[in-house]
């Protein structure tokens, strides 16, 4: 069975000055697969994010979401488009409240633009969504706390509830469970499987038991190349990944 | 299905707007001096443009230093438009014609705005700055429209006097100003209540976040600065009705930077900081510069302490205190604000004899040493009399730091004292 | 001819009066993120305080002590103020060096009293340091110092035009290219502008190696306002000493630092160069849109002749051409002319 191709990258090429980040980049992401970008550091993945997500325009090549281009463009045309990403370091509105953070997140996907001529307390969709949104990250009894006063793992959960809240169908997760212990890792995998049933998911991992757990397939991205794009367990078995990892990919699966 | 709690709750509300509108109605039978009266008007004008102003600042995040250009503006039309009734060429009622203020500051703030907003951060305040001066240089070129030096006058009471108002009387005037400034602060206060306003703070404070919940960060500053554009011209408006006056120094650089200023001492933070802001702002100007040749230089250092030190403005510390009082912790904090006050007062005795001799000696030097000072009369030619100025200038200094270093400790502990109980409660 | 060369030579002078007081703040503005309000407050307070110890020590080492007792409060400002709001944000510096510039306002006009004082140049810089005479049949020459009895001597046929080049603008020149040059070196030839080279990009990094950054900060902060403070004294007797000169140097300044690109040197010289020639020739041209009507032979309606726009010759418009730079620098080039950052 042939699913829609999501997001497609061709080519793909990001150039800083003299140096070449991302070199010759190809990626075919299904609709509904989940994909886990893992490689070593400094091989290019945050990057990579920020061009896919029009923080960066590419030096060349294409980058195509559900069949249109996005590169170049602005990162609200994208949103707009259906693509939201999340952030490595933490990349909410601190003196918002934990409900305004949400509903800051769905007014535009729910066509309130920039009204000044209706009241956010009367916009009953705004408020059910945002509601709806709290409850699924578990914060609805922080829905007055300000961002900037919650945990670190209470703010990374607030972080994916914007990213998703506004209903795009692909989605960035920029290493979601960095700098978590392993129980709330653990909880957190749960919660993002259960958030993004049925969307199109890129994430970067480096917590190799995250991603056999959590991904459909894995991409191996090494000095801005993907040389190795697969089911976990033939990427595990593949050699080129092992030998860039040194041998760390078969231990730990294990 | 659960209540959502996040519905429109008007009651609570209600008390304060009544209270307000109160205020402004009964305030000119409480203060009926002519000056009062002036002074009271001024104050409604400050208000809306503070409040506009901080639409940029404390909803926006946007450091402007040309706001006086979209006021003044507003001003001039306000005022060619009063001249025009004035020969029948117009038929507006006068009453009106702060909204034509209104609209030129819209005008302006959509043809200057696309270029302004365009930076944001540093660029943004620069490019204020450049257009700011820019305006202002302009206004000494084309004087059929600025008038040059002597500026633009006009007469307010023409045209149609309707149900006998002429506004000839400074009452009438106040009255006038009484109602706009209560329907701008609803206004104003409305916007913040909407999408473009909870964005427009959005893009405060993570704008790169927004451009990520689908939002285009430059179109969301471009029409809050519009519709402040707005408010500004009605000030302005009102301020050409007021003076029945415009010179060039309404779109000045002064100008602009006296609403940064007093925006910021009142309270960016807060709602209601700007409208402390715009009462303090005629305060100063009228009540302060009388007493004072160097009270810009005493604003200029409580501006520069409270930057530091108070950067939310006189309304946080309001509402800090409020806080503190709610949870009944202001007693272990008295002794401290008593140690400010006495430090500030040394502080304030002997930079004002310093200072008072200063311009003594330099303006009024013909009249001979003696200076009257506070009821008491001291000798500028007594090197004693600097000494003992200067000493109490810098004991006051020394002890406002040792009061202030044992405030901090205080207040750190009484604000977890509150946190913790406020945990436990909840 | 001469008043082209005159003028190219004064607009020279003026960018790189203009350059000195950028550089500053480009300086500053680089290193530490902060844009200094209060930069040309420093330039002035270097004016008055050149002007007060030209008095009482002699004007070579006022000419070295006030740039120097400038720094010095830039240090002391930067240390005791500065330091303090680095960790609120940009707003809250721009909003400290803001206040700044009041209280310097205030406390020179204390101090010195609101009228323009005399600085004057001191002996050997008064008078011209050379004069282009244009003789109707001699042509073009150059006389060192003043041009003697042949511009003095008022012949009705022939006709001599006599342009002096003043020695302070000179000197403004000869100091100005000294600094680039001490500043170039500085900054890449010794081991301290090596780190605060370093300490522009990768402060903690910086730090973590063993220098005391927040000190390096304060030493450019001190650098910067002293480079103003030494505008300000040669400034100060080549124009003119009053309250005023903060204001109207200081808007020029930003519009400098802003056509140039925000953070870059050779953005801030060239945006000088040109915005102090450009204005120095439109100050001294006194043509008009009508005038170029007359002089192309079209005659204009008498509502256009009355028309204030149409009325203004380019000296009236001359106040107003750098802030016209800028915003069609925003429009059409929002990074400035060699700028690399985007804010």
């Amino acid at each position: 069975m042939s699913r829609a191709t999501a997001l497609s990258l061709r080519n793909l090429s990001k150039r800083f000055g003299n140096t070449e980040i991302i070199r010759g980049l190809n990626l075919e992401v299904s609709s509904g697969e989940r994909v886990a970008i893992i490689g070593p550091n400094g091989a290019g993945k945050s990057t990579m994010f920020n061009l896919i997500s029009g923080r960066f325009a590419p030096t060349s090549g294409e980058i195509l979401l559900n069949g249109q281009r996005i590169d170049g463009r602005k990162p609200f045309e994208i949103n707009r488009m259906g693509l939201s990403r999340s952030f490595q370091i933490t990349n909410i509105f601190p003196k918002l409240s934990v409900f305004e953070n949400l509903r800051c997140a769905v007014l535009w996907s729910l066509g309130h633009r920039y009204s000044f001529w209706t009241f956010l307390g009367n916009l009953k969709d705004a408020n059910d969504l945002a509601q709806a949104w709290m409850q699924r990250i578990h914060l609805d009894s922080k829905s007055d706390v300000l961002a900037m006063n919650l945990t670190y793992a209470e703010q990374r959960a607030l972080e994916i509830g914007i990213t998703m809240a506004g209903g795009a169908n692909v989605v960035l997760l920029d290493e979601p469970t960095a700098g978590m212990s392993n129980s709330e890792t653990e909880r957190f995998i749960e919660l993002i499987k259960s958030v993004t049933e049925g969307k199109t998911l890129l994430t970067v991992e480096h917590d190799m038991g995250v991603v056999f757990g959590l991904a459909d397939k894995i991409a191996v991205l090494v000095y801005g190349e993907i040389i190795a794009f697969d089911t976990p367990e033939k990427i595990r078995a593949n050699p080129r990944v092992q030998e860039a990892y040194l041998g760390t990919l078969a231990e730990q699966g294990d | 299905m659960t209540v959502n709690r996040h519905a429109s709750q008007p009651t609570a509300g209600a008390w304060v707007w009544l209270g307000f509108a109160l205020v402004l109605l009964a305030a000119p039978w409480v203060f009926t001096s002519n000056l009062s009266l002036t002074m009271l008007s001024q104050m409604g004008i400050a208000i809306i443009a503070c409040l506009s102003y901080n639409m940029l600042l404390g909803q926006g995040g946007m450091l402007s230093f040309g706001h006086a250009v979209y006021t003044g503006l507003g001003s001039y039309l306000t005022i060619h438009a009063l001249n025009a009734v004035g020969l029948g060429q117009l038929s507006l009622p006068v009453s009106v014609l702060p909204i034509i203020g209104g609209l030129a500051g819209m005008g302006f703030a959509v043809l200057l705005g696309f270029v302004t907003t365009r930076k944001s951060g540093t660029a943004f305040s620069m490019i204020t700055l450049g257009l700011a001066e820019l305006v202002f240089a302009m206004s000494l070129m084309f004087s059929e429209f600025f008038g040059g030096e002597a500026g633009i006058s006009g007469n307010r009471v023409v045209g149609q006097a309707v149900w006998g108002i002429t506004f000839g009387p400074q009452r009438q005037v106040y009255y006038l100003i009484a109602i706009y400034t209560f329907i701008c602060v609803g206004l104003l206060y409305a916007i913040t209540q909407t999408p473009l306003g909870r964005m427009l703070n959005a893009v405060r404070d993570n704008p790169e976040r927004v451009e990520f919940v689908g939002y285009n960060t430059q179109q969301v500053r471009y029409r809050a600065f519009i519709i402040a554009g707005f408010f500004a011209g009605i000030a302005g408006g009102l301020g050409a009705l007021n003076f029945e006056i415009v010179t060039a120094e309404v779109v000045g650089p002064a100008r602009s930077g006296a609403y940064l200023l007093f925006t910021f001492l009142g309270g960016a933070t807060f709602f209601f900081g700007p409208i402390l802001g715009g009462i303090l702002m005629v305060l100063a100007f009228v009540l302060l510069s009388e007493i004072t040749k160097a009270w810009l230089l005493y604003l200029g250092l409580v501006f520069l302490f409270m930057v530091v030190y108070a950067p939310g403005g006189l309304a946080s510390l309001i509402m800090v205190n409020l806080r503190v009082i709610k949870h009944g912790k202001l007693r272990g904090l008295l002794p401290s604000y008593l140690g400010f006050a006495l430090a500030s007062l040394l502080m304030l005795a002997g930079a004002g004899v310093l200072v008072e001799m200063i311009y003594h000696q330099q303006l009024d030097a013909a009249l001979g040493p003696d200076l009257p000072f506070a009821g008491m009369v001291l000798n500028t030619a007594e090197p004693m009399t600097w000494l003992v100025a200067g000493g109490l200038f810098f004991l006051g200094l020394w002890f406002f730091e040792q009061v202030r270093r044992r405030f901090a400790v205080r207040w750190t502990s009484v604000h977890t004292d509150i946190t913790r109980s406020q945990a436990v409660s909840s | 001819m001469e008043f082209f060369l005159i003028s190219m030579l004064n607009g020279l002078s003026y960018g790189l009066l203009l350059f000195m007081l950028s550089s500053g703040l480009t300086l500053i503005f680089s290193m530490m993120g902060v844009l200094n309000f209060a930069h040309a407050s420093f330039y002035m307070l270097g004016a008055y305080l050149g002007y007060t110890l030209s008095g009482v020590i002699g004007f070579w080492p006022a000419l070295v002590a006030a740039p120097l007792l400038t720094g010095a409060m830039g240090a002391l400002f930067e240390r005791q103020v500065l330091r303090r709001v680095h960790h609120l944000g940009h707003v809250s510096e721009l909003l400290v060096t803001f206040g700044l510039s009041y209280i310097v306002l205030e406390l020179v006009q204390l101090v010195w009293g609101r009228v323009a004082v005399e600085f004057n140049p001191p002996v050997f810089l008064q008078g011209p340091v050379f004069t282009l005479i244009n003789h109707a049949e001699q042509g073009l020459s150059l006389v060192a110092g003043h041009g003697g009895e042949v511009c003095a001597a008022a012949e009705a046929t022939v006709r001599v035009a006599c342009t002096p080049f003043p020695a302070t603008r000179a000197f403004i020149m000869v100091t100005a290219l000294a600094m680039v040059v001490s500043l170039w070196w500085v900054l890449t030839r010794t081991r301290v502008g090596l780190i605060i080279q370093a300490a522009l990009t990768h402060p903690e990094t910086v730090e973590t190696l063993g220098h005391n950054v927040p000190r390096i900060f304060m030493l450019v902060f001190a650098m910067g306002t002293g480079l103003a403070g030494l505008a300000g004294v040669i400034g100060g007797f080549t124009f003119i000493t009053e309250p005023a000169m903060a204001a109207t140097v200081g808007s020029v300044v930003f519009v400098v630092v802003v056509v140039g690109g925000m953070g870059s040197l050779s953005g801030a010289f060239l945006a000088s160069i040109l915005i102090g020639v450009i204005q120095t020739f439109a100050v001294a041209v006194d043509y008009s849109f009508l005038q170029l009507l007359k002089d192309f032979g079209v005659s204009a309606s008498v509502a256009l002749q009355n028309n204030s726009f149409a009325k203004l010759s380019v000296s009236q418009i001359a106040p107003i051409l750098p802030y016209l730079f800028l915003v069609l620098i925003l429009i059409f080039r929002p990074r400035g002319l060699l700028g690399t950052r985007d804010t």
